[in-house]
């Protein structure tokens, strides 16, 4: 068996390796494919769908679809991108957000994924749902309004906390992030340190105490688009 | 009830080993016994698995049968599909309500009896109809309600049934008065078959013959996706795995169908003998029937025929004295989830998970329940490849239309004069079948359930079949009186309440798609609408993760496509003040108002 696996992107040939997703094969080209659900080091969970591409045609997630050889994948084409902002537009209306007080702003992936798609404000009517918000713990707090449902969290106590400080509870619209535990998050045994907390990538889990310590203007995504860094290994391979 | 909490709890959990996997059936015992898995229900049950208090809750906050808080000694769920609502529904629900002194949704102050609504119980063909707990109640009446509420009201565990249904509905261990309704028999299905005979004529053959017998019967999956089965038991016949599975998909959801239903109630034994023919094909020893929580109705009945078959050696050891084919079968209940009815949410559920489907690849036949290669196929499937053994995959074949072979099973509602189960030859076409069940004035048939088509008289002339109409045996009529957008809305508000809730498209494009459309439906839709419904319902089938939200903005399209009209004549022109007329001002700023205590000089 041959240790390379060849398949195109965006009409750009590349190498692979056998077992990886198309998503990893796109990052060490340096192709860089929008995500939220998916992280470096958590199982892929292919909740969010912000990764669609087409291969050969058909829609699938590029965190979880193995690559093949001789695929053909779209990524950014504007078929796909409208999609992409129309998923995107769906998780700022399903939820509560607003970017202009929010502490994650500038270092929130789903801000800037939606500046790198073009989105300056959602075209689809706001839902304002009821979320709550868990202050119990001393030092991290839990504002389901700004929850995206993409279980980085859970995954993250799992896997990598050896913890299950995290599940859902709900169905469909009702869906929720919960805590293990009758309660609160203070009755769960999280710590801050914990990369459960670190794993949120928007304002949903933050740290207590630290709020704005970085101004804005000098946060992550405020300088260079998120996938930036991914970029940077374009022609590397 | 002297049964202390903790008590039941290490009972019911050691009956089922302290196996985790098992929780489907723990969280539904302790359900039974006390009306609700409580908080403190689920901190015991966690300790007892020695698993995590939220992956209980995880589950029990996911199935409609289940709840946290407690609920009646006796449930009424009264189904409200849109065939149930066209037969009077509201009339009955208003019934009960009254009777009761309690509104949906609510349970009597004695805390003996709750009333809920619940989609599509699999009794289109008996309308109305409810559950009272596990028991069916069918052709529902206000005066019936009167009659059932006062019993009830007088003994929880009253008999409702005063007559039972026909054929096996009478058995003792059934006693329901749901009907079979069976109004025309085929070949395949409803014809008489020895027990054991199609399994006898397997094990004559290698087990990959009985594969390229399946196979070169040109069989294709009856649960609506159409796989071609041979193909599917080669895959998990040839994927490599210790242990392998034969699961049934019993889980009959689909809106508007219930042929399911009557199989497993006549013709449970070909059922299990086409299950045993697969366990066999594919080197399984463990097969696992997926039952509906709405058809625990049946489940001793099912369970007693299991017992049978193993007593006169189709199941079990040895089975039919074929030394090293061991079988047997399990009953797994559900609880209430459509999406359970998905092949890989079924086998999560299995594993006593929520109901999530799962992430594909791999596929189940590479990697399914338990990790192990695993075929998941439909009751009815199971069937044909019983029949194909007995009879052969040629005379088989030698039925249908083209590459749509046998015969299938139609579950026919609505608008018709005789709602039941018809068994017909692939490649009838919708014309024949309306005369068929005697339907007249049809403006309109919605082929496939809740996720397949509405289509208009242009298409009465197609074929039910793979390659053209296809459907999993759903067929729902509408005469010209009806309201397709009402219908297409009951659709969409079925599949935003059973949509897991995994994946943002289906999720949350889902819940925009219905708002759209109510939009309109209150007269406050502008063109722009309809295009904002095509490409968000677009994205949602293609970005969906699962074949529910790939399917569930078709209510909408394909009325949107075959009956634009009716969408038409509801729209209203822009409003000049440049605000969407869906607008509504005043409502907006209402809360700012309220606590400013003056209206907006601004706002109007
Ligand atoms: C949302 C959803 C619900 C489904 N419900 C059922 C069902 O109730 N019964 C069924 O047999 N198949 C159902 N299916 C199809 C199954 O995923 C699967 O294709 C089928 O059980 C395979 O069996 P078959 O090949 O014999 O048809 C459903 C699929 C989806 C996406």
């Amino acid at each position: 068996m041959s240790d390379t696996i060849t398949l195109t992107i965006d009409g750009v040939e590349i190498q692979g390796k056998p077992g990886q997703t198309i998503m990893e094969a796109a990052d060490a080209a340096g192709i860089y494919i929008p995500r939220l659900c998916a992280m470096d080091g958590l199982v892929p969970h292919g909740s969010c769908r912000v990764c669609t591409v087409m291969v050969n045609g058909r829609p699938q997630s590029a965190c979880t679809q193995p690559i093949a050889p001789g695929i053909v994948v779209d990524n950014e084409t504007d078929e796909i991108n409208a999609i992409r902002r129309d998923i995107v537009d769906m998780l700022f209306v399903e939820g509560n957000h607003f970017c202009m007080f929010c502490e994650k702003s500038g270092n929130c992936e789903l801000q800037a994924v939606a500046y790198r798609l073009g989105i300056a404000a959602p075209r689809f009517p706001f839902q304002f749902p009821d979320c709550g918000i868990d202050a119990s713990h001393p030092d991290i707090f839990i504002d389901r309004d700004r929850c995206i449902l993409c279980g980085r969290c859970v995954r993250a106590s799992q896997d990598l906390d050896g913890k299950d400080v995290f599940g859902f509870v709900g169905r469909g619209s009702e869906k929720r992030i919960a805590v293990n535990s009758d309660a609160k998050l203070k009755d769960t045994n999280i710590d801050v340190t914990d990369k459960a907390v670190e794993a949120c990538p928007v304002g949903a889990l933050l740290k207590k105490r630290v709020g704005f310590a970085v101004p804005i203007g000098q946060r992550k995504y405020d300088h260079k688009p998120i996938g930036s860094d991914i970029e940077q290994n374009k022609g590397s391979l | 009830m002297s049964e202390t909490l903790e008590s039941a709890v290490k009972a019911v959990c050691s009956e089922c080993g302290n196996d985790r996997e098992r929780m489907m059936d723990i969280v539904r015992a302790i359900q039974g016994k006390f009306g609700c898995v409580s908080s403190e229900a689920m901190d015991m049950i966690a300790k007892q698995l020695a698993t995590h208090r939220v992956e209980v809750e995880s589950v029990v906050s996911f199935y409609s049968f289940l709840s946290d808080r407690p609920k009646g000694k006796v449930v009424i769920r009264l189904c409200d599909d849109i065939i149930d609502e066209m037969a009077g529904s509201a009339d009955v629900a208003n019934a009960f309500a009254t009777e009761l002194g309690i509104g949906i949704g609510e349970t009597t102050a004695d805390g003996k009896i709750t009333l809920e609504h619940t989609p599509c119980i699999g009794m289109c063909d008996q309308v109305p109809a409810a559950m009272v707990n596990d028991v069916v109640v069918t052709n529902l009446t206000p005066a019936k309600v009167k009659d059932i509420v006062a019993k009830l009201k007088a003994d929880v565990d009253a008999d409702l049934v005063d007559a039972p249904g026909d054929g096996n509905n009478a058995n003792d261990l059934v006693k329901a008065m749901v009907q079979n309704n069976i109004q025309q028999s085929g070949d395949v299905i409803f014809a008489g078959m020895e027990p054991g005979a199609a399994i006898k004529k397997a094990l004559e053959m290698a087990p990959k013959d009985v594969i390229a017998e399946v196979t070169k019967s040109k069989l294709r999956g009856r649960g609506g996706a159409g796989f071609p089965t041979g193909l599917k038991w080669k895959f998990t016949s040839d994927a490599p795995g210790a242990e392998k599975f034969v699961l049934c998909n019993a889980d009959e959801g689909e809106p508007g169908t219930f042929k399911d239903r009557v199989i497993l109630t006549e013709q449970p034994d070909m059922m299990f003998e086409g299950m045993t023919v697969a366990g066999y094909a594919i080197d399984a020893s463990t097969g696992v029937v997926y039952l509906r929580a709405e058809y625990a109705y049946l489940r001793e009945y099912l369970e007693s025929v299991l017992a049978r078959r193993r007593s006169d050696g189709l199941l079990g050891k040895s089975v039919c004295g074929k030394d090293g084919f061991d079988f047997d079968i399990r009953i797994q209940m559900g609880a209430g989830a459509y999406i359970c009815g998905e092949e890989t949410a079924l086998i999560s559920s299995c594993e006593g998970l929520r109901g999530d489907p799962k992430n594909r690849p791999p596929f189940p036949a590479q990697e399914g329940y338990k990790a192990g290669p695993t075929t998941v196929n439909n009751v009815e499937t199971f069937c044909c490849c019983a029949r194909v053994m007995e009879k052969g995959a040629d005379w088989f074949a030698g039925i249908g239309d083209g590459q749509s072979v046998g015969t299938k099973l139609l579950s026919i509602s609505g608008d018709c004069g005789k709602p039941g189960i018809y068994e017909v030859p692939f490649g009838i076409t919708v014309d024949e079948m309306l005369k068929m069940c005697g339907a007249k004035d049809t403006a309109a048939v919605q082929v496939g359930g809740a996720s397949g088509q509405m289509i208009g008289k242009n298409d009465f002339g197609r074929k039910i079949c793979y390659d053209d109409l296809a459907t999993g045996g759903s067929i729902m009529i509408f005469n010209s009186k009806r309201d397709l957008l009402k219908v297409a809305e009951k659709f969409m508000e079925f599949f935003v309440d059973e949509s897991c809730g995994y994946c943002t498209p289906c999720r949350a494009g889902n819940v925009l798609l219905l708002n759209a459309l109510k939009t309109i439906l209150a007269g406050k839709g502008e063109a722009s609408d309809l295009e904002y419904i095509e490409t968000l319902g677009n994205t949602v089938i293609k970005a969906s993760r699962c074949g529910l939200g790939q399917t569930s903005p078709n209510p909408i399209l394909t009325t949107l496509k075959n009956f634009r009209p009716a969408y038409e004549a509801l729209l209203v022109a822009p409003s000049k003040d440049g605000y969407q007329v869906s607008f509504d001002i005043k409502a907006a700023v209402g809360d700012a108002a309220a606590i400013a205590g003056r209206d907006s000089v601004h706002a109007y």
